[in-house]
């Protein structure tokens, strides 16, 4: 491939795809490398595509997009070893377009959908091909290896949109090995059952979907949580857990999510379910603390690679690496005029994220992880200590209420500091507003 | 009992990486400096990967890697305190191939 392009891109995910579609669509000459089979084959994620960015690359794009089902209900629920207590939503509002921005989707399908897209309208896609390096002169990188024969191949500016497993980025020198405190182990199991099952069990129509989000002791008492999402004839069912817990625990994966499953409140929501796959893949929640260097001559991060993730409740990952894709199209096309890619100009791409949402909000949620592990009670003195205290509030008896109410008090203070529970809750507010 | 009230059926951990699709290649992609994990006391690689790839072998006393396995999630790596793992991506095409992801 003796060919150079305007752009070359490294990957075949949201971020890389939505860089493509854009610059394909103002006429460069863009090619990606997917080292998957297929673009998507080696992607996953919980399962919830925001889709602002989306919707407007290809207006009404559930269409045709292989969605899941869009999300009306949400659940957050707080466990402790056996019980539960919850909060339940339900929007009718969310039932008609845009649907809330908010559809499970499956990424082995949605990525190679999205990426037809841009192939569609012009982007040379070459699966199977894994980059190893880049081409580097004087600084500036002028293209990548790729390991084939004769792999190396030349464009004015490189996109890296590798992902999370920062190889390429930290190579480039762009950032360090990730601290495993703020890289989150995500391990998944697809579970089939019958839509109407689905949409019985969890009170659905058709379409409709529902996010299910387990704090508190969902991890058997460590920092973490679960989820169960809905697709359409699968749940999503997976855990979060950083990498720094389980190893200072010595736990493995696979017996996190199997404790998760068993969970009375979780078992009886997978009943007759079947499982088809189980996936694992990191997550990079060390955003704005920990963002890496974005550009430099010829080069720009995107999505993941670049830590660009919202940790908090809302959990945006992919509609960020989407908006970052577009971002750095827009600054692509801007040097391209001027002729210059450097890493001066290619500062526009910084300049554009930190005036959007993108650099906004993870500015705003940077501590949540760092509040989260400095609280481990969190996720199991007070979950345990909040649901005793309910149990007892509603247990029947022939003790007078009031007697009742003053022994459940006196159990709950016993268990939990009234004074460090209420500013460990304080400090939880960035958490949730 | 119908079909979809009986309880979730169980899967080991080989039984649930049977469902999934390998390519494997005859390289492996995950490089050990056998030197440092020989005196590595935690060996926290041991647990710490979702398909559980690597394993102690007692009689030869090195860690074993069967690479086949390997889900691409890179927590190994950002793992090991001795930075011991030389990780690769796996050959074009090779590895893991998700169905539903």
């Amino acid at each position: 491939m003796t060919e150079k392009f305007d752009c070359i891109i490294i990957g075949a995910g949201p971020s890389g795809v939505a860089t493509a579609y854009n610059l394909v669509n103002a006429g460069l000459n863009v090619v990606i490398f997917e080292r998957g089979e297929t673009p998507g084959s080696k992607n996953m994620f919980g399962g919830i595509l925001y889709s602002t960015i989306l919707n407007r690359l290809i207006p009404e794009f559930w269409k045709e997009a292989p969605v899941e089902r869009h999300i009306t209900r949400k659940r957050y629920s707080l466990l402790s070893k056996d019980s539960e207590i919850a909060f339940d939503l339900n929007f009718n509002a969310f039932n008609k377009p845009p649907y809330n921005n908010s559809f499970t989707v499956l990424r082995a399908k949605f990525d190679k959908w999205f990426a037809k897209k841009a192939e569609d309208a012009g982007a040379l896609i070459i699966t199977e091909a894994v980059v190893d390096d880049f081409i580097t002169d004087d600084g500036k990188i002028q293209g990548v290896k790729v390991r084939m024969e004769e792999g190396a191949v030349y464009g004015d500016v490189v996109v890296c949109a590798e992902g999370a497993n920062s190889l390429l980025a930290e190579k480039a020198g762009m950032k360090k090995k990730p601290d495993p405190g703020i890289m989150i182990m995500g391990v998944k199991e697809i579970i089939s059952l019958p839509e109407e099952i689905i949409n019985d069990r969890f009170c659905l129509e058709d379409g409709q979907g529902c996010a299910f989000e387990f704090f508190g002791e969902a991890l058997g008492g460590v920092t973490g949580s679960g989820f169960i999402y809905t697709n359409k004839d699968t749940l999503s069912v997976g855990i979060g857990c950083p990498i720094a817990v389980l190893r200072n625990n010595r736990l493995k994966p696979n017996e996190l999510i199997e404790g998760f499953k068993r969970h009375p409140s979780v078992h009886n929501l997978l009943r007759g379910g079947k499982i088809e796959e189980f996936s694992a893949h990191m997550i990079p929640e060390g955003g704005y603390n920990v963002m890496p260097e974005l550009t430099k001559d010829g080069l720009i991060l995107v999505g993941d690679c670049a830590g660009l993730l919202n940790p908090s409740l809302y959990k945006e990952g992919t509609n960020m690496a989407m908006a970052s894709g577009v971002f750095a199209a827009e600054t692509i096309i801007e040097a391209r005029e001027k002729g210059d890619f450097s890493k001066a100009a290619l500062n526009s791409y910084v300049k554009r994220l930190k005036e959007s949402f993108v650099f906004k909000d993870l500015k705003r949620y940077k501590d949540v992880p760092e509040i989260l592990h400095s609280l481990p009670g969190l996720f199991k003195e007070y979950p345990e200590g909040i649901i005793e205290l309910l149990q007892g509030y509603f247990t029947i008896s022939e003790k007078s209420k009031d007697e009742n109410r003053k022994e459940i008090m006196r159990t709950f203070k016993d268990k939990v500091s009234l004074w460090k529970f209420l500013i460990d809750m304080y400090k939880t507010r960035r958490f949730f507003r | 009992m119908e079909e979809h009230l009986k309880p979730l059926g169980e899967k080991t951990l080989p039984e649930k990486l049977f469902l999934l699709r390998f390519k494997v290649d005859k390289d492996n992609h995950l490089i050990l400096n056998k030197d440092v994990c020989w005196e590595c006391d935690e060996r926290v690689c041991l647990f710490i990967c979702p398909s559980e790839v690597y394993r102690w072998d007692e009689g030869r006393k090195e860690v074993i890697v069967s690479y086949e396995g390997c889900l691409e999630c890179g927590s190994c790596r950002i793992a090991c305190k001795e930075g011991a793992i030389d990780w690769r991506n796996p050959r074009g095409g090779f590895g893991v191939s998700y169905k539903f992801g």
